[in-house]
């Protein structure tokens, strides 16, 4: 199949099973109550995925990648702001790999 | 965008309050909770609510501020699907059809293999997302009068930072329904808007690689993860999700890293809250 259509399937897909995700919350809700562990378990998973991503490029590619990370952690708590942090960390990871 | 359960309003934490309003807005939730739990279905609170014009205009304002940490956001995406090939017809597609900010950083960052992996992508979004489970149950309450048509147009609306937004006007007291669709429409047209932006200024940058901008998804993660931080309770899930995702991405082929290690944190993070 044609890159351009599966890029279109993958596209639709997501859509499909995000408004699910939003959909489905309320439509649960009239038929049961979520038990508190399913709750804390539904609660655990984006900060989980996100770790999962970037860990084998953070902890085990090279230092420059590790001390990268370790400046946009220092930029993002203290500016509070996405966009600064990544454009520090990708600054961070070019003068690194240079050096 | 997503955000998350009474859990990460990404962007929100890019607010600059200080003393943020979402801890209350938990608490009133657990409350909320409990009242139906008692009562069953039948809340006083949904019999007042009602669904305006004018509630969602009120919606719109005070998600003025929002929106555009929103953008900032919105552009990195847009900059980081050029990167991903994706054209800017693809890129708007995804953010004006999905609207889900972390599930469609995670997408782009599987986009590159060829052919593309399709149910990967689609298994993984879903699990991103799975959070908006428990923010559409906590709206059962407000929209449970209401034609059910409002709610399921609503709840495409609902991301982080408009439900975070609905529940704190609902706890100062307010009753109308049609806040969470302005404000959600204001995010969206933001976050379309910027995404057109951001995908067209990434056409001038070439060869990523060179200017350690394939870095760049990490750092949109690692500063997301930042504004997740809630503490100390976060350090075993996360440790755990960390050590299998590099144990996995060694080991395994493919993208699986991202789900085993995804789904070993959050478990354990699930089991050691219960207690």
């Amino acid at each position: 199949m044609q890159n351009e259509t599966l890029t279109l399937i993958a596209i639709m897909g997501m859509a499909l099973v995000t408004y699910a995700t939003r959909a489905g919350g309320f439509w649960l809700m009239s038929l049961v109550t979520p038990s508190p562990r399913v709750e804390a378990w539904l609660k655990q998973i984006p900060g989980a995925v996100l770790v999962a991503i970037i860990a084998p490029t953070v902890l085990a590619s090279s230092l420059a990648e590790t001390l990268a990370a370790l400046a946009t952690v220092l930029v993002a708590i203290r500016t509070k702001n996405v966009l600064i942090a990544m454009v520090v960390g990708v600054a961070t990871v070019w003068v690194l790999r240079r050096v | 965008m997503e955000h998350i359960g009474a859990n990460i309003p990404e962007k929100m934490r890019f607010q600059r309050w200080k003393s943020s309003p979402l801890a209350t807005i938990k608490g009133i939730i657990a409350v909320q909770r409990a009242d139906l739990s008692e009562s069953g279905n039948t809340n006083t609170t949904s019999e007042r609510a009602t669904f305006t014009l004018s509630g969602a205009l009120l919606g719109a304002r005070r998600a003025i501020p929002l929106a555009l940490s929103v953008s900032a956001v919105g552009f990195a995406f847009g900059v980081l699907a050029h990167q991903a090939k994706l054209d800017v017809v693809d890129a708007v597609l995804m953010s004006g059809l999905v609207f889900a900010g972390a599930s469609q950083f995670v997408a782009l960052s599987l986009w590159g293999a060829m052919p593309l992996p399709v149910a990967t992508i689609i298994l993984t979004t879903f699990i991103v997302n799975l959070r908006h489970l428990l923010m559409g149950a906590s709206l059962r309450p407000w929209f449970s009068r209401l034609p059910p048509w409002k709610a399921y147009i609503s709840v495409f609306f609902m991301v982080d930072e408009s439900w975070a937004l609905t529940m704190g006007e609902f706890a100062a007291g307010g009753r109308d329904a049609a806040f969470l669709l302005g404000s959600g429409m204001i995010l969206f047209i933001a976050w379309v808007s910027s995404t057109v932006i951001g995908q067209t200024i990434g056409a001038f940058i070439n060869n990523p690689a060179q200017w350690g901008l394939d870095f760049a998804f990490t750092a949109v993660f690692t500063a997301l993860l930042v504004g997740m931080w809630k503490g100390k309770s976060n350090i075993l899930p996360w440790a755990v999700a960390a050590v299998v995702a590099v144990a996995a991405a060694h080991w395994l082929p493919g993208k699986w890293y991202i789900i085993l290690g995804g789904a070993a944190g959050s478990l354990v993070g699930a089991l050691s809250d219960a207690k």
